[in-house]
């Protein structure tokens, strides 16, 4: 929804856990799901006397994305305590990166197959590393309130990226996720998995009211608990249209009296924020750097070598199938969307087959289909690139129709057997010219109806026929019967 | 010689010669406990049961002609604030009165690797915050010289068993001169390594960019076989100096040829006793009929030495003791009474009609962490740790915190420029001779005065020892203070040995009392 009333300014922050085997400054395990505080030592649940040593794959994976997603790297990053108490922070501090972060503006582009906005570079304020919390688990029992409390989480390392305020809409925000949650994937840096909270987001959003001679800014809301994508489409909606309807009742401008930043939670069950209630001192974290970890050094070659690295990413691999196998954007959003493993399947079946544009139709409508009814993966696809190329070159050869073939691919995902024993399994062979003219001219003397149809130039007429000839001989390509008994009608005598 | 004269070095040679057993050392140093410690009162535990048994390993490994390490059944006593496995890590406090570490500071395992033994561990100020053991939260230790005295701090326990030959050797921390000053004020020898030096893995953080674990014994020699053994790199501790450890022990006796000593001219001004100077100038004169140089030089960021550590080191102790909070170990207030307060607070708010009162008061959570840590940290600590967050909070930390960042650079930079002239600089390790207990209980600001000369070395990062050099008339030892640059121990260490092989003052004991500490001695103005 466009509301020309005012200009919707949102940025987020993503916390994304990154897939390293142990902790950003201990070697325990970050595997999900295990007995609550089994996972830990004295590091990670900040024992007296414990110290941090940093896990370099955990930085080598946070270099890599911020390289991905296009931020200058600084030479000199190092590691700021940010303080505050909470039961689920045992140091009393969390260590992450203030003034120096590893990373700072890069970009991320988003677009719109469906052209509901413009293809936009979005800012990347920064991406910085830090240890994640614990789980608090607030259990209120027989009017007891008490809190249990998991550390297994305590340590994990993420990386919190911060896009500048470049969104303008809901829509907008959700492209952008989805398509770093692509890059992400792409990258194999993290799992990206929302519900086990392994990407984490919170939206900041305000509104720029124009007036008669100036714009007016709305306070900044930043939202919270949202645990999906989805999630954050409807919440920002939500808050466009409270914070409007705000304004319109009481005019509150950013930075003015009451016009501070505040912080509201999406309730899912309700669809609305709520306001959470934050004492305002607990705003100074009192950032020093961490006296315990040295500054990391990263030298202009070892950026150059990490890009060197980077492979394919969704952006330009998307232009890449566009320009090689002249698909359209669309497809081209479909099948990189879907991953890296789908796209070499589907360009191992475009060079089989060579036509870009039917291994795209297939992978999309056929073997899209088919993963989602046997719920498995394309790497556990039964029917290879290659198999499935020899069927699509015997539909371009004219061996077998396309409706027919989708049978030949049942019968190879059913028996294992290639295309050409699955077509012969199945009695189908290539009909000769001649019978098909044969076969044409019977259905039309036994179909005057069709015929005068035919001649009135109602086309359509001939799917009867299609259907007759299909009964008679199965093997019959019915585009080729279509053409050749309109051909044959209009030979006919008016 | 007795077992309880006798220097380390000197045990360790009739232990590996099997003309005395580890268990015959250990027992003896365990009687002297028993004997004086209820005087001095350095230790905050002796597990002697298990230090025996440790021993008796030990002398039962040797029987077998095992290969063993090389303080093989020597005692060691250490620090509480080094955390060691079945013992109590305390740190002084009653925040950790009741606390065991699940693991060993690397500084402890390679000392049981070296198959020392384990002797006890001794009282310091509470998280090592202060200068005179008295804010330890069990009691103050007494300078085995004169029961009515402090023997320094934070690491007096560590100081005062090695001056009452109670241990051989013992392990301390340096944050601001905590190894040095009690070293100087007991008449022993302490050194504080360059940081990075020796691994901070497992001692309990006041100030980390800071602290820093030495060894304090009766000699420069003996100071040298314990840093032999817990110095070097550890993979545990980010901050730890891959540099190559040198070869303390076998170079200790080599004298330095042509040595040059830096005299401090800051240090010789206003607030240094008489005493202390005097014996500091004769000391220098001693090195000079050995053949040293000495040259006046300046350290001129040093005025600021104080000033600049009082915002760093609180800085990093306010975020260091923020873990003590009572929710995951240590203590927790009574949660029963706690919440009860809270309840009475709510009802006298609501008959008030205080809305506003309400809306302020704690959370169950915010009360348990007030009133455990208001209950459990004595007033230094929480002295410090207000100055730290004071200095660190926004609006205040460019002008504190940042600011003091630039001076530590100066200090450093003063060294550095110095020690292009001069090999060791030379002063008095505090401006007085211990004083008397509770003489400054009352003037925060005077006790952090006792830090004027030894601070710098930890702001700069360098190595600093501290060698008994004199007496005053009232029988207390001074102590001379001997700086050297980054990982330069090995030339302390020497410069030490050979004074000690000059003078006598190294060998001094104090006439111990079994009497009661409470003041039969006179006091000595300072
Ligand atoms: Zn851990």
């Amino acid at each position: 929804m466009t509301n020309t009333a005012y200009e919707t300014i949102i940025g987020l922050e993503v916390h994304v856990q990154l897939q390293t085997e142990t902790k950003l400054f201990c070697r325990c395990s970050t595997s999900f799901g295990a007995a609550p505080n089994t996972q830990t030592c004295p590091v990670c649940i900040g024992l007296p006397g414990s110290l941090p040593v940093m896990n370099r794959h955990a930085y080598a994976l946070g270099l890599k994305t911020a390289v991905a997603l296009n931020c200058t790297i600084p030479e000199f990053t190092k590691w700021d305590r940010k303080q505050y108490f909470y039961p689920d922070l045992p140091k009393g501090y969390q260590i992450s990166q203030f003034d120096l972060p590893m990373s700072e503006h890069g970009w991320l582009e988003i677009s719109d197959p469906k052209g509901e906005f413009a293809t936009k570079k979005v800012g990347i304020t920064r991406a910085h590393l830090e240890d994640d919390a614990g789980k608090s688990m607030h259990d209120e029992r027989a009017g007891k309130s008490d809190s249990r409390i998991d550390l297994n989480r305590t340590g994990t390392p993420l990386l919190e990226i911060v896009s500048d305020p470049d969104l303008r809409s809901p829509a907008e925000a959700r492209a952008f996720l989805s398509e770093l949650k692509l890059l992400l994937t792409y990258l194999g840096v993290s799992d990206c998995n929302m519900q086990e909270g392994s990407l984490r987001v919170d939206a900041n959003i305000n509104l720029h009211i124009p007036l008669d001679d100036r714009t007016a800014a709305t306070p900044i809301v930043e939202i919270k608990n949202m645990n999906s994508f989805r999630a954050v489409e409807r919440a920002l909606q939500y808050e466009a249209n409270r914070q409007f309807d705000a304004w319109q009742s009481n005019p509150v401008e950013l930075g003015k009296p009451g016009g501070h930043k505040t912080t509201r939670g999406w309730d899912d069950q309700a669809q609305i924020t709520r306001i959470q209630r934050q004492k305002e001192e607990s705003s100074d974290y009192r950032y020093f750097p961490d006296p315990d970890l040295l500054p990391v050094t990263t030298t202009a070659a070892e950026v150059a070598a990490v890009r060197g690295q980077l492979g394919a990413l969704p952006a330009a691999l998307r232009v890449t199938l566009i320009e090689k196998y002249k698909i359209d954007e669309y497809d081209a959003h479909v099948l990189v969307n879907q991953g890296q493993p789908l796209v070499d399947y589907f360009e191992a079946l475009a060079a089989a087959c060579g036509d870009g544009k039917r291994a795209s139709n297939w992978v999309q409508q056929d073997v899209l289909r088919l993963l989602n009814e046997t719920e498995t993966t394309i790497e556990q696809f039964p029917v290879s690139a290659a198999a499935l190329g020899e069927l699509l070159k015997a539909i371009v050869a004219g061996e077998v129709d396309n409706t027919r073939a989708k049978d030949v691919l049942q019968e190879m995902l059913d028996t294992n057997a290639s295309a050409a024993d699955a077509m012969a399994q199945l009695g189908i062979e290539k009909v000769d010219s001649s019978d098909l003219e044969s076969l044409c001219r019977e259905l039309l003397d036994a179909n005057p109806a069709v015929v005068a149809d035919l001649k009135q130039g109602k086309m359509k007429a001939v799917g009867a026929l299609i259907g007759q000839a299909k009964k008679k001989n199965p093997n019959v390509n019915p585009g080729q019967i279509k053409s050749l008994c309109i051909e044959l009608v209009q030979q006919l005598p008016s | 010689m007795s077992l309880l004269d006798a220097s380390a070095t000197q045990l360790l040679q009739q232990l590996a010669a099997a003309e005395i057993t580890a268990v015959e050392v250990t027992q003896a140093y365990l009687d002297q406990i028993t004997r004086h410690d209820a005087t001095v009162r350095s230790f905050l535990s002796v597990p002697a049961d298990e230090a025996l048994a440790q021993a008796a390993a030990v002398d039962a490994r040797r029987g077998r002609g095992e290969r063993l390490g090389p303080l093989a059944g020597l005692p060691v006593a250490v620090k509480d604030n080094l955390c060691t496995t079945g013992w109590a890590t305390s740190c002084g406090s009653r925040m950790l009165e009741n606390f065991r570490s699940p693991y060993d500071a690397t500084v402890i395992a390679r000392l049981k690797a070296a198959d020392a033994v384990l002797i006890g561990k001794t009282n310091l100020d509470e998280f090592a915050m202060g200068g005179s053991t008295e804010n330890s939260a069990f009691f103050p230790t007494t300078n085995p010289w004169d029961a009515s005295r402090t023997p320094g701090g934070s690491s007096g326990g560590s100081a005062a068993c090695v001056a009452a030959s109670m241990a051989p050797l013992s392990i301390g921390s340096d944050t601001g001169g905590s190894i040095r000053q009690p070293a100087g004020f007991c008449g022993v020898t302490g050194l504080k390594p360059t940081y990075g030096r020796v691994s901070r893995y497992g001692l309990v953080a006041f100030a980390s960019s800071l602290d820093q674990v030495g060894p304090l014994a009766r000699t420069a020699e003996d100071a040298a076989l314990l840093l032999q053994t817990i110095a070097g790199h550890d993979p545990l501790d980010s901050t730890s100096a891959p540099v190559d450890l040198p070869d303390y022990v076998g170079t200790v006796r080599e004298p330095l040829a042509g040595l040059r000593l830096g005299l401090v001219r800051e240090h010789f001004g206003p607030g240094l006793d008489d005493e202390v100077e005097q014996a500091v100038r004769q000391a220098i004169r001693e090195f000079e009929s050995l053949g040293a140089t000495v040259t006046e030089i300046s350290l001129p960021h040093s005025q600021y030495a104080i000033a600049t550590y009082y915002v760093i080191a609180p800085s990093e102790a306010s975020s260091n003791l923020a873990r003590y909070d009572g929710v995951h170990y240590g203590y927790r207030t009574d949660e029963t009474e706690m919440l009860a307060e809270l309840a009475a607070e709510k009802k006298q708010l609501q008959a008030a009609g205080d809305q506003a009162g309400l809306d302020d008061l704690d959370t169950p959570l915010m009360r348990l962490y007030r009133r455990s840590r208001s209950e459990a940290f004595g007033s230094e600590v929480k002295r410090r740790i207000m100055l730290g967050a004071y200095a660190l909070s926004a609006g205040y930390k460019d002008a504190y915190y940042v600011k003091a960042l630039k001076v530590r650079r100066l200090i450093r930079g003063d060294y550095d420029a110095a020690f292009q002239d001069v090999d060791l600089i030379v002063g008095p390790t505090a401006p007085t001779a211990a004083f008397g207990l509770g003489d400054m209980v009352d003037d925060p600001l005077a006790m952090y005065l006792q830090d004027l000369y030894t601070v710098s070395a930890n702001l700069a990062g360098i190595a600093g020892m501290s060698i008994p050099c004199g007496m005053t008339a009232g029988g207390l030892p001074i102590g001379l203070h001997l700086q050297a640059p980054p990982f330069a121990e090995d030339r302390l260490l020497r410069a030490g040995h050979m004074f000690q092989q000059a003078t006598d003052w190294h060998t001094r004991r104090p006439e111990l009392t079994t009497a009661s500490p409470s003041g039969t001695s006179q006091k000595q103005l300072p």
